[in-house]
């Protein structure tokens, strides 16, 4: 049984990566954002503080739900989804 | 450019493939594009499927699709601290079909599916992301993936929950996190011996069991498990706006509930095979976009047909019914050879007139009945202390079940609350 730590919850999945970032923030309004909602709705938990009061976004977790576009009323992520073929392939689902 | 379809669908899942199979049936050329790598490759729920409409095109279904199980207990608990307070419905088991509902995981089932409609006659065209729509005035005409176009008499949008092309065709507007529920959800593997024995199950039939209360820290939504054959599907559901409010994370409260009695004990020695997440669309009929536009449908989650009333949580077959009646408005334009918007208004009095519109509308207060965060912080414990009266004896005398609630309720609640919150839940669900 896992830990509960999401990593390596994200580590059992099947993903197809790519090359290509598909969300990016804007690094300007995210310094200044607080409580920065993205940082808990993300159940990959792609979202990160970062040093310098920067909010960093990793891709490859990401289980493309789209809770940090629905929650980010700043608009500061520029959301999209992989390009076809990329990103989580469940086997489950 | 490529050559002229009859209608192009967006999204691989329930809608879009139904859709797909019935037109192709009806011998129209139509193509499904879909982002995954295979069909299902996205898409993720909790569990159970009411086949009623599938069983209408794809009759006994069941015998030929990855089933899981077959439900034949559906049990909803309210959680409080160590106390459970349960009721359940159940039905013998029977042969054909051997359940009233079923569980199935999506990435399998729609493989099944996608094959089934390829048969029928449809193309389905995987690893291919509809980017765009494809304009000639106001009459959609097809859809660009990436730099090629691909026209079409009529484009349906089955694209999901995020409905980016229904947003770009201006029939979507912003969506918004109150109306969003998200789900998350482990599949936890275990023997089948072991399962069937933990659960009290013979081969092939299944349980589905609701949580409401502590799983969720008092935020509207739930815990769920289903039983699959070799597996359990457990997780929980929960607004997605609440989420951030209180600073809680999903897959802590996932933890949270998998380490909790009575869960820890079901979920005993199973192996993590898969953690995943999505969104549901639960604004209800208020929240619905416009459904149709010239040569334009919007089905399935795209289109916000999803039911939840707390006791019923209910987006496939609405999924499959509004496919349905997508294929037939699009075959009626077909025959007719007219593709105006009035052409495709015939859709929305379609759903009107089956149970999708009828159901939305009769549940329409729902989504307001179930913000209320006594159902979630209060009630489960209410009922737990009641049940605790009954099953327990602590040498006081006895009480009548009117007075151990009336008690309980003076206590802990209001009456005029507990009366009001009881008017609002006969009102909504």
């Amino acid at each position: 049984m896992s830990q509960g730590k999401i990593e390596d919850k994200l580590a059992v999945n099947k993903y197809i990566p790519d090359q290509e970032v598909h969300i990016r923030l804007n690094a300007e309004i995210c310094r200044q954002c607080s409580p920065r909602p993205c940082l808990h709705v993300c159940p990959a938990q792609c979202y990160k503080e970062g040093s310098d009061q920067q909010v960093i976004f990793s891709f490859e977790g990401c289980l493309e739900c789209g809770s940090c576009r629905m929650i980010c009323d700043r608009g500061a992520i520029d959301w999209t989804l992989p390009r076809g073929g990329f990103g989580v392939c469940y086997e489950f689902g | 450019m490529n050559p002229e379809f009859d209608a192009i669908i967006v999204g691989a899942g329930l809608a879009g493939l139904t859709c797909a199979h019935k037109l192709a049936t009806q011998g129209l050329n139509v193509v499904v594009v879909e982002r995954g790598k295979f069909a299902g490759a996205k898409n993720m729920w909790g569990g159970a499927f009411y086949g009623s409409m599938m069983g209408e095109f794809i009759p006994h279904f069941w015998k030929e699709a990855p089933i899981e199980r077959y439900l034949v207990k559906h049990t909803i608990s309210f959680l409080s601290k160590d106390r459970c307070f349960s009721t359940s419905f159940a039905t013998e088991p029977k042969t054909d079909p051997p359940g009233h509902a079923f569980t199935i995981l999506r990435s399998q089932f729609d493989q099944w599916f996608a094959r089934k409609a390829t048969e029928a006659g449809a193309i389905v065209a995987c690893g291919v992301e509809a980017t765009d729509l494809l304009r000639d005035g106001d009459q959609f005409v097809g859809i660009k993936a990436g730099a090629e176009s691909f026209p079409a008499k009529a484009v349906v949008l089955c694209e999901g929950v995020n409905a980016v092309l229904a947003q770009k065709a201006g029939l979507q507007g912003e969506l918004k996190a109150q109306e969003m529920k998200l789900g998350v959800k482990e599949i936890i593997g275990l023997p089948k011996e072991t399962l069937e024995q933990r659960f009290n199950l013979g081969d092939r039939e299944g349980i589905s069991w609701q949580f409401v209360g502590s799983p969720t820290q008092g935020l509207p939504g739930g815990g769920f498990l289903y039983t699959n054959q070799k597996s359990l599907s457990v997780g929980i559901v929960v607004q997605l706006s609440e989420l951030a409010k209180q600073g809680l994370k999903a897959n802590e409260l996932l933890e949270n509930f998998k380490n909790s009695w009575p869960v820890r004990d079901l979920i005993k020695d199973g192996e993590l095979q898969e953690y995943s997440a999505h969104l549901i669309p639960l604004s209800g009929i208020q929240g619905m976009p416009k459904m149709y536009a010239p040569g334009l449908l919007v089905a399935g989650d795209a289109a916000g047909l999803v039911l939840g009333t707390g006791l019923i949580l209910e987006g496939g077959n609405f999924a499959v019914a509004s496919g349905l009646a997508a294929a037939d408005t699009v075959q009626r334009c077909s025959e007719e050879k007219n593709f105006s918007a009035d052409a495709f208004s015939r859709y929305q009095k379609i759903l009107g007139n089956n149970f999708v519109l009828k159901d939305l509308e009769t549940f329409k207060r729902a989504p307001e009945f179930l913000e209320n965060p006594r159902i979630y912080n209060q009630y489960p414990d209410l009922l737990c202390t009641v049940g605790e009266m009954i099953a327990c004896s602590d040498g006081r005398p006895r009480q009548h079940l009117s007075r151990l609630v009336y008690d309980q309720v003076r206590e802990k609640l209001s009456l005029s609350r507990v009366i009001q919150d009881a008017v609002q839940a006969m009102r909504a669900i």
